[in-house]
């Protein structure tokens, strides 16, 4: 097998350049970039910034759950507000832009062999209106912030109940981080369309490219929704249209038929990209074809257009029909197929490969094992019986945290580690990141698994008081979540860290055979030297390492 | 090279940009960038017809008392003057197309006559509305809006705020995109006055024209259900 | 095992808290407390109490089986391969193995048919749920924030309110008969949610939601709001209390009974009905803001009325703005519904409410 360094052979017919970072200079030549690198590593420490601030409000209203009494925070509404601060920054400002907006970015033209991205001042523009959004977060956080909940639901949010403006501002800013998704989600789609290298069919795009193909589709489609409900929302509120609020005239059960017809499709926009790191990560660290590439590829498309059908079973006990119930617990079902496909397939990519054990494929495996866990828990809560028990309670928390975080996070971190030598040029301590990996997936597990437990012993969500019996479970989750933000806060050090003091990397570390490892590590500005073609797939190791190494040029 | 179907590659013009390998590749990726919005467009104004129709299906009486006080000869003209401008907008990029400039432009002014015309006869429509009280939302005068329903020889039932609020939800929202499609167009007709398009480049006339056909569809719709239907 | 430790000191806690939220005069300024209930040990479900616990735990439990066993497979494999397909050397060789047809098809198809009976089974039990029987009792049920306000229509001038600091009971049912809720919200979204029961459904303003079981064992059981409702969600919680048939019809008329005791005055007696009919929910006592103006030093108390006209709050505006609340409404608090409560106090209560607020100088 050839080592690592013999696939920078490729580009060292090429002396090392100034990489993108330096090739120009200056405070506005990053503020008007028209780079998709630039773009993502401004969009990499945009959703890290909002991340540190989400996580920083969870662990305050973990610790308050320490004792089922209020004790640290005095008030139940502020406690109400930091779960909801949590929730709104979490979905909107990291985990769906996350993996498109920073990963996706930097990687997606490299990856195809193009030079940019299809409409790069377009790119630019969904940077400054993912800013612009953001602005109107901050603003609410210190106009008194709201308690609605991230979900908003009507007449709580519609009507007054909630505190005075904030309830505009975060949602005026939601509206706007949905134009930068839906304009992210275009500029991708057309770039996977028709910026392709010679040679680059579909058959051959790397599972990466797929993932962030089909997220594209569901931005597109959805997120238009979520921007009409959110200003149904803000109008129901200043000119009290009667639309949601039933003092009115109104249905507040339509507005959680339009908030999930968005708000379902938006959780697979924050999966459907992580599934794409974890292909790459699982079948370039064991050094093997993926398994079942048209299987993962395809299962992607059919959980986007799935995805469009299932938003009632957020709302089976919400007064909607019986028959409504039905239909969306069977199709929930079928949305579960195409995913577990996908992990047996990473799974069998494992056998006879030759797997390294290092922290981008130690994130990858496990990946795997929380977002199973996950997604087997939404199979109790996809059956309708079995839902009326557990709707609304900590056991979906526990649910949605192992897919989001233990799911999306996690392989996101993976991805950060897999590509952190091509985006910075700089390796991060080996050791140092199998430690965090251990701890995050330790501290993870502690905090949300007992989570499960107490939900399905009846202890409800958004609870800021709680019953006694529930407060050994509380104790444990607590725990957890100290050592996994232990965890995240040193591998933030330790990566950081890297950047001053890290070996240099060289092209392809890591053995990668798609087109982003066949250049320089960070990339010149215009990624290639002349168009790349491509004449395999991207995973073709076995016979890439019997003929001695890749050639691509 | 990327060669389509061995053809020669044409020859870039002066608004290639370096990103792209060839003036096709550019020419396509803005059009199926310019659908792929428009489809965002259809699906945003999906949410309000869908919230119209639910209105209408819990509220079919006041639904039918309230839109008798819409204007249909105003939104009629409306409609003509639209359609008008379509067809105007597509001759637009048939100049562009032979390259006949003075035929983009004449075209473009016709489309932006026509649109705002739209925009002043909406505005009259409105006017009209807020003289009688028939505000969106919790503004809406109920005493002064029943008093201009009977002078018409029609009754308001129920919560006619509800349908106004959609109405003017929907007429707004449009209003706001055929705005927007004034400032495009005339940035489109300034381009087309300094010679900017001909045959070998006019791909941002025929995506204005994809939007602005989408704007009118979008009246194709709105008009029936909200003035005619009952 | 750390319940242990644990199991002591929080029956010490709760029941130090029951003790003194009984003696001291309410103060809603720190969130009242749920009734603590029997500690079970903290990995157990809840106890079964109603004809559908027993179902629906069956498929939970089917359900935890199949993903146990399906975890431990994928688990077992990956943990296997990572083992024996561990990096040994650089030129280690991997095999060419891109797909295998059949073994994506089984892996396709066993777990869409396990899927389908899942769903099956869940929507079987799923129609049981959502039919309630011919001859079950009806119960109504109004969310409010943030209390439970109940009442039986087969039994007229029957009302419970939950109360936040007393382990008042907020709804009665015999056991072994079938009991369906008609519910609904007088202001935003509610949930009505017994664990031991395993049933939930929301209350939603503007319109009825129903919902029916029958409880099959005698006890108390924890009732949750269910669906976030705003700053007092976490205490809006109460007890469901399952009767012997026989002992039902009686209890249920001391439990609604709200009579001046003996030996209460009548501002004590007032201070009972501030709790049980909900008042505490809006009105606080010690000058602190709440949905409805506080009643500390509001006797005698010069208002300015939502029209601009001042009055002095007497015995008479208060007991209009107890039966007919929307008339005088204090300016500032327009937006706020106060509910009426005509039909619901009568005049003796009424009097003993009005010394009550008297007393609150």
């Amino acid at each position: 097998m050839a080592t690592p360094d013999k696939h920078s052979a490729t580009d060292g017919a090429h002396a090392r350049e100034p990489s993108f970072y330096t090739s120009k200079r200056g405070l506005m030549s990053w503020i008007i970039t028209l780079d998709h690198k630039r773009l993502g590593m401004m969009y990499l420490a945009g959703t890290m910034f909002f991340f540190l601030i989400g996580g920083v409000a969870a662990l305050t209203l973990r610790t308050e759950l320490l004792t089922p009494e209020l004790d640290l925070v005095t008030s139940a509404t502020t406690y109400n507000k930091l779960f909801t601060v949590h929730g709104a920054v979490m979905v909107f400002l990291v985990i769906i832009p996350s993996v498109p907006a920073a990963l996706g970015n930097f990687l997606l033209p490299l990856m195809l062999g193009a030079k940019d991205v299809a409409f790069p001042k377009l790119n630019l523009l969904s940077f400054w209106i993912y800013t612009l959004g953001a602005c109107f977060f901050i603003y609410t956080l210190f106009a008194g912030s709201l308690d609605t909940g991230w979900t908003f639901y009507t007449p709580y949010s519609s009507n007054g109940g909630a505190q005075g403006t904030a309830v505009i501002s975060a949602t005026f800013g939601a509206f706007i981080l949905g134009f930068s998704s839906i304009l992210t989600g275009l500029n991708f789609l057309v770039t996977v369309h028709k910026m392709r290298a010679p040679g680059l069919t579909w058959n051959r795009l790397p599972l990466f490219v797929w993932a962030i193909y089909a997220t594209a589709v569901i931005q597109i489609l959805a997120t238009p929704v979520l921007a009409i409900t959110l200003m149904l929302l803000i109008i129901e509120r200043t000119l009290n249209i009667g639309i949601f609020d039933p003092a009115m005239g109104g249905d507040p059960v339509l507005f959680q038929h339009f908030f999930w017809f968005y708000s379902h499709p938006a959780v697979y926009i924050m999966i459907l990209p992580g599934f794409g790191i974890i292909s790459e990560l699982v079948a370039v660290h064991s050094r093997k074809h993926i398994f079942g590439y048209k299987a993962i590829a395809l299962s992607s498309v059919a959980i986007a257009i799935i995805s469009f059908l299932v938003w009632g079973h957020h709302m089976f006990v919400s007064g909607q029909s019986e028959l409504a119930g039905v239909v969306f617990s069977f199709l929930t079902f079928a949305v579960a197929v195409p995913t577990a496909i996908k992990v047996f397939s990473w799974v069998a990519t494992l056998y006879k490969g030759s797997i390294a054990f290092n922290t981008p494929m130690l994130y990858a495996l496990a990946f795997l094992f929380t977002f199973t866990i996950g997604g087997l828990t939404g199979v109790f809560l996809g059956a309708l019986s079995v839902d009326i028990h557990l709707h609304d309670t900590y056991f979906v928390v526990a649910h949605f945290h192992y897919v989001m975080m233990g799911g999306t996070i996690i392989a996101f971190i993976g991805g950060l580690h897999h590509w952190w030598p091509k985006m910075t040029g700089r390796m991060f301590n080996e050791a140092h990141g199998r430690w965090g990996c251990l701890i995050v997936f330790i501290g993870f597990n502690m905090t949300f698994f007992n989570q499960f437990i107490v939900g399905q012993q009846g202890m409800p969500r958004r609870y800021a008081t709680y019953v006694p019996q529930f407060q050994l479970q509380h104790v444990l989750s607590t725990i957890g979540s100290y050592i996994l933000g232990l965890g995240l806060f040193w591998t933030l050090f330790y990566l950081l860290r890297s950047l001053k003091t890290g070996a240099q990397a060289t092209d392809n570390p890591y053995g990668g055979a798609s087109l982003e490892w066949m250049t320089q590590s960070p990339p010149i500005e215009h990624n290639f030297h002349g168009q790349p073609r491509v004449d395999t797939d991207p995973y073709n190791f076995p016979q890439i390492d019997r003929s001695g190494g890749m050639d691509h040029h | 090279m990327s060669s389509a179907h061995g053809q020669s590659p044409k020859p870039p013009h002066a608004f290639f940009q370096h990103h792209y390998n060839t003036v096709e590749q550019q020419a396509g990726a803005a059009k199926l960038g310019m659908r792929a919005f428009l489809a965002t467009e259809i699906l945003m104004f999906s949410g309000l017809f869908l919230a119209y129709f639910i209105i209408r299906m819990f509220y079919p009486e006041m639904v039918l008392g309230s839109h008798e006080l819409l204007s249909k000869t105003m939104g009629g003209i409306n409609t003509v003057v639209l359609l008008t401008s379509s067809f105007t907008m597509a001759m637009a990029v048939r100049s562009a197309q032979v390259g006949n400039t003075k035929g983009i432009v004449i075209n473009l002014y016709l489309t932006i006559a026509c649109a705002c015309i739209f925009m002043v006869v909406k505005y009259f429509e409105y006017t009209g509305k807020f003289e009688n009280g028939i505000f969106p939302g919790k503004y809406f005068d109920y005493a002064r809006a029943s008093e201009y329903a009977r002078a018409h020889g029609h009754e308001l039932v129920g919560l006619p705020h509800i349908f106004f609020g959609i109405y003017f939800c929907m007429t707004g929202l449009h209003g706001v995109h055929v705005l927007v499609g004034i400032g495009v167009l005339i940035w489109i007709l300034v381009r087309a006055k300094k010679g900017h398009f001909g045959p070998q480049y006019f791909t941002p006339v025929e995506n204005v024209g994809l939007y602005w056909h989408i704007v009118d569809l979008v009246w194709i719709f709105l008009f029936p259900l909200l003035y005619l239907v009952k | 095992m750390l319940s242990m430790f644990f199991a002591p000191e929080i029956k010490e806690a709760a029941k130090a808290a029951v003790g003194q939220a009984a003696a001291a005069t309410p103060a809603p300024a720190t969130l009242p407390k749920l009734p603590p209930l029997e500690t079970a040990h903290p990995w157990a479900m809840p106890t079964q109490a109603s004809t559908f616990a027993e179902s629906t735990d069956n498929l939970y439990f089917f359900i935890t089986a199949l993903s146990v066993f399906f975890f431990v497979l994928i688990m077992g494999a990956m943990f296997y391969f990572m083992k024996k397909y561990a990096r040994r050397s650089e030129d280690q060789k991997t095999s060419s193995i891109t797909h295998n047809g059949k073994i994506e098809f089984l892996w396709s198809a066993i777990p869409a048919v396990l899927l389908v009976v899942i769903f099956a089974w869940g929507e079987i039990d799923w129609i049981k749920q959502t039919t309630p029987p011919a001859d079950a009792i009806d119960i109504r049920v109004t969310g409010q924030q943030w209390t439970w306000k109940v009442d039986y229509p087969d039994y007229p001038g029957v009302f419970l309110t939950s109360a936040m600091d007393e382990p008042l009971v907020t709804m009665m049912v015999p056991k072994g008969r079938p009991v369906r809720l008609i519910m609904t919200s007088e202001d935003v979204l509610h949930s009505f949610y017994v664990p031991a029961f395993r049933v939930k459904k929301d209350l939603v303003p503007g319109r009825y939601t129903t919902m029916w079981f029958e409880a099959t064992t005698v006890g108390e059981f924890n009732l949750f709001c269910a669906e976030y409702c705003g700053e007092r969600h976490s205490s809006m919680g109460g007890v469901v209390k399952v009767l012997e048939p026989e002992q039902f019809e009686a209890a249920l008329r001391e439990a609604a009974k709200l009579e001046q005791k003996a030996t209460e005055s009548p501002k004590d007696f007032g201070g009972r009905i501030y709790k049980r009919r909900g008042c505490d929910a809006c009105h606080t006592l010690d000058d602190s803001p709440g949905n409805g103006p506080t009643w500390k030093g509001l006797y005698g108390k010069k208002e300015t009325l939502s029209g601009g006209e001042t009055l002095t709050v007497d015995d008479d505006y208060l007991r209009e703005s107890i039966l007919t609340p929307r008339v005088k409404v204090v300016a500032g608090y327009e937006n706020v519904n106060m509910p009426s409560y005509q039909g619901q106090l009568d005049d003796k209560q009424i009097t003993a409410l009005i010394e009550f607020i008297k007393a609150q100088k």
